[in-house]
């Protein structure tokens, strides 16, 4: 079990965890958290990859393309968020809801 | 409007910690047991399938380290992950301002801006960004520039600043006439606009191709880049904080 | 891969062990606002991760944005769902002047 394979799997259950609360949680609120739960795994995932470049002199062994492409989503997540935010308070105030027509809520 | 009961409700009051086994949430989901425990099986084969994946990674792989080690000197900077964000794969990038940019769009166009401070700011909030905003303004500077030789650059420089926009929006600070309107429409678009045509003005040069950044100039390219990128960065992460149209 | 002494697990598996932990308690909790907050401790948490995995830039963005500014937008959309304890104003009721917004 080395670095990457360990971080690698943490990434995978959080992924898993995230799919299953965006999945039960009727609360739209609570669905957003599960989605940047998931994102946050996968992200872990990826710099787990990153980390099994050979290794080259006394640099530590990074490989910066997948580092770039999870900078890339962390923004990415961020701009979804904030526009799944606005929704659901737009939401919120036309119906009164914060959940989707067919779940069952409060 | 009526607004039905809401039992999920904020925190304001402690509630006592009712979770009884690892994965129940309280009553107001809508799946029954069953369905959950079936939805919680199929999660731990789905999980026994990815750590398959994992676990079956070669390693050490030929990552592209290698690559972007050995193009380094051409990029303009010194930091590879800021070589290959604004350099190498400088296409991602910019359609990633495009996605904040449209996220802005979609923020602006559902409702009007609520008031930041949900009611009168205390005084450490009044007074905060007095102190920090300077500060912070001078650190997301300093991000932006150590970002050619060390970990840092547009995006850190730019979050800081939003954090900057958001501090000023809580503690009640109204934005000065001339920042709102077309101004802050401009700052949003800055950044797209000067990635998109630097990068396709490059194509006049002789061997151009765009996006393709001649080494001689690719430092002062990556920095005006970053430069605009930042600004619109923070500009509309605080925007879309503020939850709607101005 | 350079292989790892005794005291790097332990690092690892305290910060693997925080993170899902964290992130468990997110999803679960029955109120929101611990939710909020603890995911946002799981986002600081996460930016340590990342400085252990040699990703420092990756960790400034997360710090910022991933814990920052998602943690503020979440607060202010839970306020902006919920009134108020004690105040009048209702941000439902400030929509019905909205215009077609």
């Amino acid at each position: 079990m080395t670095q990457p394979v360990f971080w690698g799997l943490v990434g995978m259950a959080l992924v898993v965890m995230g799919l299953y609360a965006l999945i039960v949680h009727a609360h739209l609120l609570r669905k957003v958290l599960a989605l940047n739960v998931m994102s946050s795994g996968v992200f872990l995932v990826f710099i787990g990859l990153a980390r099994r470049a050979p290794v080259e002199g006394s640099a530590p062994a990074v490989d910066p393309v997948p580092q770039a492409m999870v900078l890339t989503g962390i923004v990415v997540a961020v701009a979804a968020t904030g526009l799944a935010l606005a929704l659901i308070v737009r939401l919120r105030s036309l119906t009164g809801r914060t959940f989707l027509g067919g779940d069952k809520g409060d | 409007m009526a607004e039905p009961p809401n039992k999920d409700g904020g925190g304001r009051r402690t509630v006592p910690d009712r979770t009884k086994t690892p994965g129940s949430v309280p009553a107001h989901r809508a799946l029954p047991a069953a369905a959950r425990a079936l939805l919680a099986l199929l999660m731990l084969g789905l999980f026994g399938g990815l750590a398959m994946a994992v676990l079956s990674l070669s390693e050490p792989a030929p990552g592209l380290a290698a690559a972007v080690a050995e193009h380094l000197a051409a990029s303009g900077v010194d930091h590879p992950v800021t070589a290959v964000l604004l350099n190498f794969r400088g296409y991602d990038t910019l359609l990633e301002m495009v996605v904040l940019l449209l996220a802005l769009v979609g923020v602006w166009s559902v409702g009007r801006a609520r008031g930041c401070a949900g009611h009168a700011p205390g005084p450490l909030l009044r007074q905060l960004p007095r102190l920090l905003a300077p500060l912070m303004v001078l650190v997301a500077g300093y991000l932006l520039w150590v970002g050619a030789h060390a970990p840092g650059g547009a995006f850190q420089a730019g979050s800081l600043l939003g954090g900057v926009g958001i501090l000023l929006c809580l503690s009640g600070q109204p934005l000065p006439r001339w920042a709102d309107g077309p101004v802050l429409r401009l700052a949003a678009l800055l950044g797209v606009a000067v990635f998109a045509l630097l990068g396709v003005a490059v194509v006049l040069l002789p061997d151009g191709a765009p996006l393709a950044w001649p080494p001689a100039l690719a430092k002062h390219l990556i920095l005006t880049i970053e430069l605009a990128a930042m600004l619109s960065i923070g500009v509309i992460l605080a925007a879309l904080f503020t939850g709607g149209r101005p | 891969m350079a292989a790892l002494s005794l005291l790097d697990w332990a690092l690892d598996g305290l910060l693997a062990l925080l993170l899902l932990w964290l992130a468990w308690r997110t999803l679960s909790t029955p109120a929101l606002f611990q939710a909020v907050v603890l995911f946002i401790g799981f986002g600081l948490v996460l930016a340590l991760v990342w400085a252990r995995l040699y990703a420092l830039d990756v960790a400034l963005a997360e710090m910022a944005i991933g814990a920052g500014v998602t943690g503020a937008l979440l607060l202010a959309a839970l306020v902006r769902l919920e009134p108020p304890i004690g105040r009048g104003r209702h941000p439902a009721r400030d929509d019905e002047q909205d215009d077609n917004g």
